[in-house]
């Protein structure tokens, strides 16, 4: 693989990475901890919604956040001529 | 049939079943043994990487811990800490260092800082954290056998030693990948079926995740609304709201957990075994479905055993339960001295209070929850059964897999990696071997003989783990420039600030009378508790290292060339 190559894969790795990882770390820690005051006003069911993001809803979006992760990036590894 | 024959049966198929196995899966070679041939499909190694991560503490304590040390909402920072690290694990570390294709995590630290000095660091942050970690497992067995079994502590522990020593020596990693694989079934079915049947009784609905939402059946108010009313006329905070100290200190115990998490090298191996990065990838993913289901089942568990608890020893403000008309359940375990109550007022009855002066209920054991809770909710003994075998069985997963990581950063990082580069590929077999057959003695020894500290470890093994091999790993990926002298300052340093305060509380190597500053809320700093500092240790380490390499030579072009390589897509030609 050249180098140019090589780097426009690595930048699309880390501009994934970066969108994902602000998602991650917005969701449970500003949602489900810093305002969750703000987000229990809301009701999701009995749950009061702040309290559901920390110990629910946080956790299945850590399993999407995965997933698209590691299919965007198998994707990208096929269009950039994995061999395996 | 009695409920101990029960058990007996129970617990006595699940371990035919791992023996078995292990017969079944020797390993050949040193790569059968270390990363079980790399051919292991990658949702079977999710399901592996699910029984090797949740441990005795998350099958047997955390639904308590959440429940009543952390009072509901608090508790959150452990379903977020220790599932969140996962999202860091497939994105930063797990496919690059498949991408490597060695064996061991201190390997890759060594040969891309071209430095033993920098592997063995790794080796000793690795032991610590790891040995730290198998003790809680230990206890756990022996704990899970004495209290289902009547079978005393130790030979408890004997048994669950001689089960590990058997698959593990024989099979290395290949036998621990699928007796995980059987583990995972048998713990998820423990935990989830008395899950299912309290959340019918008190809900209606099947599913605990819908039911912890829902309303009370038969009557007009929402579960967690009437928990709340309850836990607050007792004068504790309310149940879903009531943070763990402050924002600040729950924001950094769940950041502690997660690149802790990410960090303990016997979950990173795990990710070796799989055949390629793109399996490394979906398979990371199938790990967090998998023990997803367990970690919100828990705080369903939680909520609904202490609402239950409750409502038993204290069914309304004033109406107390008499204490000489307990029920059964109650006495089993105050046998067992999990539970303890004192008629501090003298009337006979049992006063449940936030307020030390007036509550009755001296000892609530957190374990109890998850193992009183199929006897509060009239379950039927084979339940209960069953639960013994999940313990059992996370317990001995996860100390299955510690002792892998430590086993094998002996034979294959130190003899073979440092001492005797030379050593034939037999003898390394053979040696790691002997090496698994010591750390099993060993941790079997610190079983029988726990240290004091050893309550305060496990979380000692996360803020080392966060705040030294964490970052090296990273930085070892995502910064070219890094090089020897930076990783190796900032591994020191961010292990040296981290033990240091968490000493300086807790008192050196937790001897109580050199707690210079005491363990009180005063003196943290910000307000943050020692066990929530992995991740200012792992600041610390980010900045000392990035600093030091500024001032150092540049990493050789060769390493520089294997920082290219692991950052390519596609697997190596070599492996």
């Amino acid at each position: 693989m050249q180098d140019k190559q090589q780097r426009t894969y690595w930048q699309a790795n880390l501009r994934l990475i970066a969108t994902l990882l602000i998602i991650w770390f917005v969701v449970p820690i500003l949602g489900g901890i810093v305002f969750v005051d703000f987000f229990n006003q809301f009701r999701l069911g009995g749950y009061k919604l702040g309290f559901w993001i920390a110990q629910q809803g946080a956790i299945y979006l850590f399993v999407v956040l995965i997933f698209v992760y590691a299919f965007k990036m198998n994707k990208l590894d096929d269009e950039y001529g994995d061999q395996a | 049939m009695s409920l101990q024959m029960l058990s007996w049966l129970v617990v006595g198929g699940t371990f035919l079943l791992y023996i078995g196995i292990a017969v079944w899966s020797r390993a050949g070679s040193t790569k059968e043994f270390y990363v079980a041939g790399g051919g292991v499909h990658p949702v079977a190694n999710g399901m592996a990487t699910a029984a090797d991560w949740m441990s005795a503490a998350s099958f047997i304590s955390m639904a308590g811990l959440i429940g009543f040390s952390y009072n509901g909402y608090g508790g959150s920072v452990f379903l977020l800490g220790w599932t969140g690290g996962y999202v860091l694990l497939a994105m930063c570390l797990a496919p690059y260092l498949r991408k490597y294709g060695k064996y061991t995590v201190p390997e890759f630290i060594g040969d891309r800082f071209y430095s033993n000095t920098a592997r063995v660091v790794a080796v000793v942050c690795l032991i610590i954290a790891s040995v730290t970690y198998v003790i809680g497992q230990m206890k756990g067995i022996g704990v899970a056998f004495s209290r289902f079994l009547e079978l005393p502590y130790e030979q408890g522990l004997m048994v669950g030693m001689f089960i590990v020593f058997f698959y593990a020596v024989l099979g290395g990693m290949k036998g621990i990948t699928y007796t995980q694989i059987a583990q995972y079934v048998v713990l998820i079915t423990a935990f989830s079926i008395p899950a299912i049947f309290i959340s019918l009784q008190l809900t209606g609905s099947p599913i605990p995740q819908v039911g912890l939402g829902s309303k009370m059946l038969g009557e007009n108010i929402y579960l967690l609304d009437k928990l709340d009313k309850i836990v607050t006329d007792l004068g504790f905070q309310e149940y879903t709201t009531g943070p763990r100290l402050s924002t600040l200190n729950m924001t950094f115990f769940t950041l502690s957990l997660m690149i802790g998490t990410a960090g303990l090298p016997h979950v990173i191996i795990r990710f070796f075994t799989v055949p390629s990065v793109k399996d490394a990838r979906i398979s990371a993913g199938w790990a967090l479905v998998f023990i997803a289901i367990l970690y919100t089942t828990a705080p369903a568990v939680a909520a609904m055993a202490r609402l239950n608890l409750m409502e038993t020893i204290q069914p309304g403000q004033t109406d107390n339960l008499v204490y000489s008309e307990r029920p059964q359940w109650f006495k089993n375990w105050e046998k067992t001295g999990l539970l303890e109550h004192e008629d501090k007022n003298g009337d006979g009855k049992i006063q449940y209070s936030a307020d030390s002066d007036i509550n009755e209920m001296v000892k609530i054991d957190n374990d109890i929850l998850v193992l009183a809770n199929p006897e509060i909710a009239k379950l039927p003994n084979w339940v209960i059964a069953l639960v013994a075998a999940g313990g059992l069985a996370a317990a001995l997963s996860t100390a299955a897999g510690l002792l892998l990581a430590i086993s094998s950063a002996i034979s294959h990082d130190l003899l073979k990696g440092v001492f005797r580069p030379n050593i034939s590929e037999r003898d390394e077999l053979r040696a790691s071997r002997i090496a698994m057959a010591g750390t099993i003695l060993l941790a079997g020894y610190l079983g029988f003989n726990p240290p004091d500290f050893a309550a305060g470890t496990v979380a000692l093994a996360f803020g080392l783990a966060a705040s030294s091999i964490f970052p090296a790993l990273m930085m070892g990926v995502f910064y070219r420039r890094m090089n020897t002298q930076g990783a190796v300052a900032g591994m020191l340093v961010g292990i040296s600030v981290t033990l240091f305060y968490v000493f300086q509380h807790k008192g050196f190597f937790f001897v109580q009378e050199t707690a210079f500053l005491g363990d009180m809320q005063a003196n943290w700093f910000f307000g943050i508790e020692p066990n929530a500092f992995g991740a200012v240790g792992a600041i610390f380490n980010f900045a000392v290292a990035m600093i030091v390499c500024r001032f150092t030579a540049e990493p050789p072009q060769e390493v520089q060339d294997l920082v290219d390589t692991i950052r390519s897509p596609g697997m190596p030609a070599t492996s």
